[in-house]
């Protein structure tokens, strides 16, 4: 489903990602860690379309008929194909309200252009409806509904987050990026995410792709895992590989 | 057109471009450092004139000394602007700040009609200052030979403060990383009233030598100035010093040499920089010496 | 719920009518000048805040598509013979000396000028951000202004434009034996319906769109939002409201030249914007009122007063120091904005909205 072939990003005289080849398959949860700085969040970049990176390509195929080359899009455009993602320090639409948030998720799949929108002609009408209905299955299923009127920056963090989950399912995404999704939660909250994120696998039809520091989260829901390590591809396989790799323990698990 | 001609356009070019690379200087440290377009900057370069202007008409104080005590005095304004519309608002938004920017300008214009009345002043210019010479058959007035050499002395003593000093390097370390440069100790406050102080000091320099040269006052006079001057640092590079001396020339040059050579667009004359400013704001947002900034995710 | 609400906006539109039509009977000619002036700026003030509050783009460049607008309209509904007098230094293009229109569709097309200045301008300059979209279309306002100087046979230059033909209620001002008087429901009910679209765009899909842009660009972007496209969009919609309103304000003054159009101008609806809150509709239609009855009524600050025993000096400037304090203290002491935060205490105190 996504291809990343040879992509490598240079900011100046820094090489963030070198040379990094990965594959996606359909419905697989595919985790993403290595230490700070590794350049983990840079890939998400190059995927969504945040970055070009300066060499490489990144190709999607979301139903087996045409590649997609990610890297010609812009980010708009790539969650128009159905790639949406959550952000690593939450990028919410702070002063708009928690239904606003997850509304504006449905806005790229608006037909009616502004005219008939402020008019309020039927065509614009029905999608508004259709738009609010899913908006609100989505804000019960993250359990956010009755604070649909509040203000997205004066939720707690934790809720932020799931808010932010919330946002990108509302744009039918196939493949979700998930910038550590578990940050700052306690393990209890920790487990209900991981239970969540299966749930949600199952009833959008997701690919996931998840960078995360919380390692039981990682072992427990991914079936491939990519461990970077300044910039460098250090090894990928299923998690007991991972576990029992030693440049990875060497690199990453030692550290911690 | 003759050699003489042209040399006088670029004779009058030069002075103007210096005139405009002094001003533009302070609307470069101030971005520089706090990231903002200080609009009340042309303001201020109305006010040094203004001022020199009471010095020399009502007070016996010689000249030469009313030039040096008008420029401190238009610095401490400057400092003083500081502290009342910009400072209570750090970390806001930087729309928010530029509002009050702009509103400081306002503020500033309509004291000038209240204060000055909107008629105009004469410049009282000393007398040794308005001669005129005739160098190789271009006759040159005396103050177009004084602005670009009082540009290139203080050019050099802004240098030296910004490279040798602390201060200085206090300010470069700002306008790098203000973040950091807080949690280092350094005085922030400080550093930012010393920029004003000089950007503004800057601007009355500017102020006077303008008197000098077109020798009208209205308190209107600094908005065409200012707004040509932040374009000058735009040109070159907003927050280089460099960059905002060679804008300054372009523009100057540039506009001299426009009505010189296409005398019919003379009635654009005051469109050219804006169109300046668009293109390069279109080619290379950083300007000419600018660095490029990226983003972070 | 949501035909309560219906009836109770109809509602509120009919008295707003009512009150415009018994203000024009009963007001005197200057004072109706002023209502008229204040629906203008409700007009001016809405369509800043679509690309300044809503969108979050600083433009500073509403006194050029102003300009625009109000040269359109000025051209369009001007008689031949008018025309004539005004370009008495070089005439006027053949082909505009007789174009004629209805006011109406004068003022659309003066709308669509300033639209097509909009789109044109807006598709380059919106890459930029903050300080440096502010400075450029300060910058373009400029160029429009210099152009219009610069082209006489079109524009008459910097002597302006006379003679423009008011919008009377000269049927009424028959029937009651008054002079006859600019007649409110014009610029009124253009008004209102700016105010009507403007809570409908904000309330659907591409006002929400509109305000993610304004939060987090990054953000949007990734919610497959085209932030070029909604710039743009929202840049040309507010740059027809500002052709409309002015037009609407050369038909009220009768005369327009150059340097009205002046950086002064789009400061004067940025004074009204900032006061009312950005991005908050109610606010800027309290503040275009209070702004531009405050601008009249603190003329007397520039004219000399009679105190009785003395006579106070003219002092003129004073009036615009006091509104440039305004704006400062606006900005510096509320930080957000004035009426959004005073609106929610009163009614705080009564009830829950």
């Amino acid at each position: 489903m996504l291809k990343i072939d040879k992509a490598t990003m240079r900011f100046g005289g820094v090489v963030a990602v070198n040379q990094l080849n990965a594959n996606i398959k359909e419905g697989e949860t595919v985790g993403l860690i290595g230490p700070n700085g590794a350049g983990k969040t840079t890939v998400f970049n190059m995927v969504t379309g945040v970055y070009k990176p300066t060499e490489g390509k990144i190709i999607y195929n979301p139903d087996g008929k045409k590649d997609i080359d990610l890297t010609l899009l812009r980010p708009d455009q790539i969650a128009k194909v159905g790639i949406c993602r959550t952000f690593q320090n939450i990028r919410l639409f702070k002063e708009l309200s928690v239904m606003d948030n997850v509304f504006i998720g449905n806005h790229l799949r608006l037909k009616s252009d502004v005219f008939s929108s402020a008019l309020r002609l039927p065509a614009y009408i029905k999608q508004e409806k259709e738009f609010m209905e899913k908006s609100k299955y989505l804000l019960e299923k993250v359990g956010l509904y009755e604070e649909r009127d509040e203000k997205s920056f004066s939720l707690p963090y934790g809720k932020q987050r799931r808010l932010e989950i919330a946002r990108a399912l509302a744009t039918d995404p196939k493949l979700l990026l998930l910038d550590e999704p578990a940050a700052g939660m306690n393990p209890q909250e920790t487990q209900e995410l991981m239970a969540f994120i299966a749930d949600i696998k199952k009833e959008f039809k997701l690919t996931i792709f998840l960078i995360e520091h919380h390692m039981e989260v990682v072992m427990g829901i991914c079936e491939k895992i990519y461990v970077l390590d300044h910039g460098v591809l250090i090894a990928e396989g299923n998690p007991s590989e991972i576990q029992n790799n030693p440049k990875v323990i060497e690199a990453y698990l030692g550290v911690e | 057109m003759s050699i003489q001609e042209f040399l006088q356009h670029v004779a009058n070019g030069t002075s103007l471009g210096s005139l405009y690379a002094l001003i533009a200087i302070g609307y470069t440290l101030v971005y520089g450092i706090l990231r903002l377009i200080n609009f009340a900057h042309g303001d201020i370069f109305m006010l040094g004139a203004y001022i020199t202007y009471y010095g020399i008409i009502y007070t016996p104080i010689p000249w030469w000394l009313v030039f040096i005590l008008a420029c401190v005095l238009t610095g401490l304004v400057g400092l003083t602007l500081e502290k009342l519309a910009y400072k209570p608002l750090r970390g806001q938004p930087r729309i928010t700040i530029l509002i009050s920017a702009i509103g400081a300008s306002f503020l500033l214009q309509n004291l000038g009609v209240l204060l000055f009345s909107g008629r105009p002043k004469a410049f009282p210019t000393p007398a040794i200052l308005s001669r005129t010479l005739i160098i190789g058959g271009v006759s040159v007035s005396l103050i177009s030979i004084i602005i670009p050499i009082v540009t290139i002395i203080i050019l050099a003593i802004l240098s030296f403060i910004i490279q040798k000093t602390k201060t200085g390097m206090a300010m470069r370390a700002l306008s790098k990383d203000y973040e950091a440069a807080s949690l280092m100790g350094i005085d922030i406050n400080g550093v930012i009233s010393f920029t004003f102080f000089i950007g503004s000091f800057l601007a009355a320099v500017g102020g006077i030598m303008w008197g000098i040269k077109y020798p009208q006052l209205i308190p209107l006079m600094g908005v065409m100035p200012g707004l040509k001057c932040f374009i000058a640092a735009v040109i070159g590079g907003i927050g280089n010093i460099t960059g905002a001396v060679i804008g300054g020339f372009i523009l100057g040059l540039g506009e001299i040499m426009l009505i010189a050579f296409l005398p019919s667009l003379t009635g654009y004359r005051d469109a050219f920089a804006f169109i300046l400013l668009i293109l390069i704001l279109l080619i290379k947002p950083t300007g000419l010496m600018g660095e490029k900034i990226a983003e972070k995710v | 719920m949501k035909n309560n609400n219906l009836l109770k906006n109809i509602i509120i539109i009919i008295l707003a009518l009512a009150l415009l039509f018994i203000l024009n009977i009963t007001l005197d000619s200057y004072k109706v000048r002023i209502v008229n002036l204040c629906s203008i700026y409700i007009i001016l003030g809405l369509s800043m805040n679509l690309i300044n509050g809503f969108t979050g783009l600083f433009s500073l460049g509403h006194a050029g598509f102003m300009a625009l607008g109000a040269y359109t309209v000025a051209l369009l509904t001007m008689s031949p013979q008018a025309k004539e007098v005004n370009f008495y230094m070089e005439p006027i293009l053949p082909f505009l000396k007789d174009l004629n229109m209805p006011f109406v569709l004068a003022l659309i097309m003066g709308g669509l000028m300033a639209a097509l200045f909009g789109f044109l301008i807006g598709a380059p300059v919106l890459k930029l951000t903050d300080d440096y979209l502010a400075i450029a279309t300060l910058g373009f306002s400029e160029i429009i202004r210099i152009i219009i100087i610069n082209l006489q046979p079109i524009t008459n230059g910097a002597l302006g434009l006379k003679g423009i033909p008011p919008k009377n209620n000269a049927f009424f001002a028959a029937m009651l034996g008054q002079t006859p008087k600019i007649n409110l429901l014009w610029a009124g009910v253009i008004a209102i319906i700016t105010i009507v679209f403007m809570n409908l765009l904000m309330k659907g899909s591409y006002g929400k769109a509109l305000k993610a842009i304004r939060e987090d660009e990054i953000a949007a972007r990734s919610m497959g939002i085209n932030l070029f496209r909604h710039k743009v969009m929202s840049f040309t919609i507010s740059s027809f409201m500002a052709g409309v309103g002015g037009g609407l304000l050369a038909i009220s003054l009768g005369t327009i030249d150059p340097t009205l159009f002046k950086f002064s101008l789009t400061w004067n609806i940025l004074l009204i914007v900032v006061i009312g809150g950005m991005g908050s509709i109610k606010g800027t239609i309290i503040s275009a009122i209070i702004v531009t009855i405050g601008m009249e009524a603190l003329r007397f600050l520039d004219e000399s007063i009679n105190l009785g025993f003395m006579q106070t000096p003219a002092l003129p400037g004073l009036r615009m120091v006091v509104f440039s304090i305004i704006l400062m203290m606006a900005v510096i002491f509320k930080k957000d904005n004035i009426f959004k935060s005073t609106l929610k205490k009163a009614r705080g105190r009564y009830a829950k909205d």
